[in-house]
């Protein structure tokens, strides 16, 4: 079969979409440039949003780049059930734009934090993470000033029961994020976001905590190619 | 011509750390007596016509769908006078 393709959008500010094609070939599947001004998909069987300061974070992060014209199609696409994973930036754009529910908010400390972040895999019901074994340990970089996730208590609550949650911290929580939450999905499964960036961690040459991120993507291949 | 303002503020049980910064500074510049600050965005809305109630309920919309995430967030709308 044809190897399955990966979009990773470039929105202007976006800095990881390079990291993240990187990710996704070396895993053995096809990274698919995806262009914010551009109304097309270009048929691709999964779409990556990668992390930056999009839009110059102008309003908040995340706020005019939901409202982009690739953001137009990737929107219902998400809905009827596209895989789409989010990291830092994409999180926040993926919060902004309703597909998974509440916000990133400023750091608790007000400080922008960039260091190695041990989580737990919480859930592999998703797209993105069905590699992992859950409750799995992994290290993955984190390098965020507005990364603290919120929502009301209504919403948090569902997000628990529902096992939503698929990322946690542990050993320290780098934004006061409530619940200690690194990451989340919706109720399909489809749609992943987390601060943390796999997409950092594929490879030991470039001194990487680890290379713990490249289970997202073996993930998705798994996906595609099983689907 | 007319001139609307929306002020966006994060609802009250969001935490708020710049406001709460602002808050720690103040007095180690010699200003007593606050208790607490929360900071927010402004928005001048500047019209090319009268703020009629069909204006003002456009703007509301703009509030709604661009300048405020109600998810954490919080709007009013009033007309300049």
């Amino acid at each position: 079969m044809s190897a399955a393709r990966v979009g990773v959008v470039t929105f202007p500010g976006t800095l990881d979409d390079q990291d993240a094609a990187r990710a996704v070939r070396l895993v053995g599947a096809e990274a698919v440039p995806l262009w914010h001004g551009d109304h097309d998909l270009k048929g691709v069987d999964a779409v990556f949003l990668p992390g930056g300061f999009s839009y110059g974070d102008y309003l908040r992060c995340g706020a005019i780049s939901r409202f982009a014209p690739l953001m137009e199609e990737l929107i219902p696409a998400a809905r009827a059930g596209l895989p789409v994973l989010g990291t830092c930036n994409g999180f926040q754009i993926l919060c902004e734009a309703h597909l998974l529910p509440g916000a990133l908010t400023r750091n608790a400390s007000l400080h922008y934090v960039c260091r190695d972040q041990r989580v737990r895999i919480e859930s592999t019901a998703t797209a993105w993470t069905n590699a992992f074994a859950e409750g799995q340990e992994i290290t993955l970089p984190v390098k965020h000033g507005e990364g603290r996730y919120v929502a009301s208590a209504e919403t948090l609550a569902a997000l628990e029961a529902g096992g939503q949650v698929v990322v946690r911290y542990v050993g320290g929580n780098p934004n006061g994020a409530m619940n200690d939450i690194a990451g989340i999905r919706n109720e399909a499964g489809n749609v992943v976001g987390l601060m943390p960036h796999p997409e950092h961690a594929v490879e030991e040459l470039v001194g990487a905590p680890s290379t713990d991120g490249l289970g997202f993507f073996t993930s998705i291949l798994k996906k595609l190619v099983n689907a | 011509m007319a001139r609307v303002i929306v002020d966006v503020m994060l609802k009250p049980e969001i935490l708020d750390p710049q406001g709460q910064a602002i808050a720690r500074a103040l007095p180690r510049l010699g200003f007593s007596g606050v208790s607490a600050v929360r900071q927010g965005k402004r928005f001048e809305i500047e019209l090319e016509g009268p703020a009629d109630e069909a204006a003002i309920a456009d703007v509301r919309k703009m509030a709604e769908t661009l300048l405020a995430n109600t998810v954490i967030e919080d709007y009013t709308v009033r007309v300049e006078a």
